[in-house]
């Protein structure tokens, strides 16, 4: 039964992708499981470069556990089984040898809550260079200044580069730890809810440096927000109990999506 | 009525009760013991009454400092041998004063009980003296004149001027006195024992050439006699000083007329604290405070200072605190991050959460087997042969109560750092290990520091139990009367090996084995505040510490 679903989404799934050009991960049938519980069940995407993904659904859909698969941020979790692929630039990241750091380097996450460092403003940016082995101060505050001004902090924060990380708003802690992600120049971020912690002007900033982002980055992004969704990402994926519904055009999938979960969703009707 | 019980008043109430019965508990102790402690140090009256039946007539004249009075009924005190007048009864009260007569070598007696209906009124005579020695304890009596080398010097005016230039002088010259028999005198026996043992190292020694063995034994000979002559020289200043010690004597008379001569150089102050003003008075006491705090113990413990027990407690705990904070910690890492859970782990954690309440003899007990034994026995064996018999390591030390006490606040220490570790978010470990750090990198930049303050606090109770805990220090270290501190100048300066001596024993020593109890008891109170006050220091430190570690990382753990 299930495989029958996942054979019909994902032929659906590829014809969505073609002419999307370029992709960055291929997902190929992507199981996974909490124990005996499955939460992802056979999962086929393919994430192209250089744009942003939306992946929305109701709570406990599993879009936030695929999302955590990008970076292997689910190895953390002792009772959790992967099957199947994900090949980043056609190699597969959970093959023999492949250095999980290394993988986390290339694919940056940002977390639902501000996590900055109990560290200097200067110091959070730094972190990611100086666990490289980078502790030359020019690079380094050429670096730190670089990434905050990417991350659209750099004109509140620059005269107290010094001080806690703590002292910072929310909003402006969410941006540091976006900072602190691209300072390391991955070629993925993943962020998950980004956003749903913060007031609506912090939200605002954070979706106009998404637009900005995604012209160097891939970016993938979960929310719960369907107007967030459609306002920054160019693709996004619903997803349901596990299974990947629809994937497509963000254009498409809000004006005139194919299934009819998908519009409940959109339309609010239910979830 | 009702309503008030569901309102929930009466918790409140029972709550607040608690609280104030815990706080009135605790501000009654340490006010007990400061009131007790701190009053032996202000300068008391010096009184001078006539004791004597009251048929009979007057007789023996008595003077001395008023220590306190009790009542005891009239059968008691006939038994005690006061003849108390029959119109009293038997359900009569009689009063008693204990006085500080001191003069120990005249009367044999410090300190007696008079019976108030004995006595003559009292008399607080102007230029009655207290003399304090460094033997004999306290004397009483009236300066009659100074005389130097037999000869008179000073007698009625001036006389007391003169007396007190002479005890500042004597007391100079016994502090010299002191600093060569310890300190020079200290290096070249300290220097000699060490060519001892070389010497008999080099003749147990059977692969030594005849002829290297005959030239290093000639060295060390040469060196000898050097030290000899160095020590001869030095023995000769000290006979100079000792005599210029002894050069003054006073003469004084007891309360009885009998007069008495005292040397100089055993009065260690003079006071008459019966013409002081009130500002005198309190001079006196901060100085007698000070003397107290800063000097060694004389007569057994029952006077004079107590610096090496703060000295030898404070470095004791410091000691301990910097063997236990890396051991626990890492124990805690390892537990909370690294071992894999399941029903081992949690065997383990619950011993050692057991192990805090094992009572503290039983560590004592174990310290003096395994550490002094077995440990220090090996090392003395390995490093020290030559020593052997007498112990090096293999005996009580300062090293051996720091790290028993290590064991025993051990527990506590891990306890902390566990709950502090898992207290860390795990959203802050994620943040660190999403941008490519591996565990042990995510470990030591940013969840220890984070649990940094949750370390303090282990740290805080373990120095708070260390300070005050005495029973299994009295196995593995610590002494009635240390010789020497356990930090001074000669090398290796921090004597792990040595003796030392601590508050909590010594509050102990002063108050229950000592042969003077009356003599005694102020000094166990004074001592008591002391190692209370050293406590909350101690604390205190550690607690600013924390909360300046707490308020730079407060938002990440909220």
């Amino acid at each position: 039964m299930t495989t029958m679903t996942s054979a019909t989404t994902t032929a659906s799934h590829r014809d969505a992708m073609q002419g999307m050009g370029k992709t960055t991960f291929q997902v190929r049938d992507l199981n996974l499981f909490y124990g005996k519980d499955q939460a992802l069940k056979g999962i086929d995407i393919d994430i192209p470069a250089n744009k942003v993904t939306a992946f929305i659904g109701p709570s406990g859909c599993g879009k936030s556990t695929l999302l955590r698969c990008f970076n292997r941020m689910n190895d953390l979790v002792d009772i959790c089984r992967i099957e199947g692929q994900i090949l980043l630039d056609g190699k597969d990241i959970h093959a023999r040898g492949v250095d999980v750091a290394e993988l986390r380097r290339k694919v940056g996450m940002v977390f639902q809550k501000p996590n900055p460092f109990p560290k200097s403003i200067y110091e959070n940016v730094a972190y990611g260079l100086r666990l490289q082995g980078v502790n030359n101060k020019s690079v380094l505050d050429e670096v730190v200044e670089r990434s905050l001004r990417g991350a659209a902090l750099w004109d509140e924060v620059k005269d107290r580069l010094g001080v806690n990380a703590f002292g910072l708003s929310g909003g402006q802690q969410q941006r540091l730890v976006i900072a602190r992600a691209i300072a390391i120049e991955p070629e993925v971020i993943l962020l998950d809810e980004p956003a749903s912690a913060l007031d609506p002007i912090s939200t605002l900033k954070i979706e106009e440096l998404i637009h900005e982002l995604k012209e160097q980055y891939t970016i993938l992004i979960v929310t719960h927000n369907m107007q967030q969704a459609a306002r920054v990402s160019d693709y996004t994926a619903f997803m349901y109990l596990g299974d990947m519904v629809e994937f497509g055009e963000t254009n498409k999938i809000f004006t005139e999506p194919e299934k009819k979960q998908t519009e409940d969703y959109i339309t609010g009707r239910y979830g | 009525m009702k309503r008030w019980w569901k309102s929930g008043a009466p918790w409140v109430w029972l709550n607040a009760g608690a609280v104030a019965i815990s706080v009135i508990m605790v501000l009654g102790l340490i006010g007990l013991i400061a009131v007790r402690g701190l009053s032996h140090f202000y300068p008391t009256e010096i009184v001078e009454f006539q004791v004597g039946d009251p048929e009979r007539g007057l007789g023996q004249m008595v003077m001395g400092e008023h220590v306190r009075a009790e009542t005891i009924p009239v059968p008691v005190a006939r038994d005690a041998g006061i003849a108390v007048p029959p119109e009293l009864g038997d359900d009569g009260l009689v009063t008693r004063h204990l006085i500080k007569q001191g003069n120990r070598d005249v009367t044999g007696q410090d300190f007696a009980w008079y019976a108030e209906l004995q006595m003559t009124e009292w008399q607080a005579p102007p230029d009655a003296m207290r003399l304090e020695r460094r033997e004999w304890g306290d004397f009483y009596g009236y300066p009659l004149r100074v005389l130097e080398d037999g000869e008179v010097v000073a007698e009625g005016e001036g006389l007391w001027e003169a007396l007190q230039s002479r005890v500042d002088r004597s007391n100079t010259l016994f502090r010299e006195l002191r600093q060569i028999e310890r300190n020079d005198v200290g290096v070249i026996s300290s220097e000699m024992e060490e060519l001892r043992l070389r010497e008999r190292a080099l003749q147990r020694d059977l692969n030594i050439e005849p002829d290297a063995l005959q030239t290093q034994l000639g060295q060390i000979q040469v060196r000898q006699s050097t030290l000899q002559q160095e020590f001869e020289v030095l023995r000769g200043e000290i006979d100079i000083l000792r005599r210029e010690l002894y050069r003054d004597t006073l003469v004084a008379s007891v309360v009885g007329g009998q007069e008495v001569q005292i040397r100089i150089g055993d009065i260690v102050r003079a006071v008459q604290p019966n013409s002081l003003s009130l500002t005198a008075k309190v001079v006196e006491y901060g100085q007698q405070f000070w003397a107290f705090v800063s000097g060694e113990p004389r007569e057994a413990n029952t006077a004079g200072g107590i610096f090496p027990a703060i000295f030898g407690t404070v470095t004791m705990v410091l000691l301990m605190s910097m063997i236990v904070s890396p051991f626990g910690v890492l124990a805690a890492i390892y537990l909370r991050e690294y071992a894999k859970q399941g029903p081992l782990l949690r065997l383990i954690r619950i011993s050692v959460y057991n192990l805090a309440g094992v009572p503290s003899i039983v560590y004592g007990v174990f310290g003096l087997g395994f550490f002094i034994y077995t440990l220090g026995g090996s090392i003395d064996q390995l490093f020290y042969s030559e020593r052997l018999p007498s112990p090096t390591f293999g005996s009580p030390a300062l090293v051996w109560a720091s790290l028993t006490l290590a064991l025993l606040t051990l527990p506590v220490v891990i306890v902390s750092t566990e709950e502090g570790l898992a207290r860390i978010p795990s959203s802050v470990r994620h943040g660190s290990l999403a941008l490519g750090a591996t565990k042990s990198e995510t470990l030591w930049k940013v969840v220890v520091p984070l649990a940094t303050p949750a370390m303090m606090t282990g740290m805080i109770l373990a120095i708070a139990r260390a300070a005050g805990e005495v029973a299994p220090l009295m196995l593995v270290g610590v002494v009635k009367l240390a010789p020497t501190l356990p930090v001074d100048g000669t090398f290796p300066f921090v004597h792990l090996d040595r003796q030392i001596m601590h508050l909590g024993f010594h509050i102990y020593d002063v108050g229950f084995q000592s042969p003077n109890v009356e003599a005694a008891r102020p000094l166990v109170y004074a001592t008591a505040l002391v190692l209370v006050i050293l406590i909350v220091v101690l604390n205190l430190t550690a607690i600013s510490i924390r909360n300046r570690l707490r308020e730079r990382y407060r938002a990440a753990t909220d």
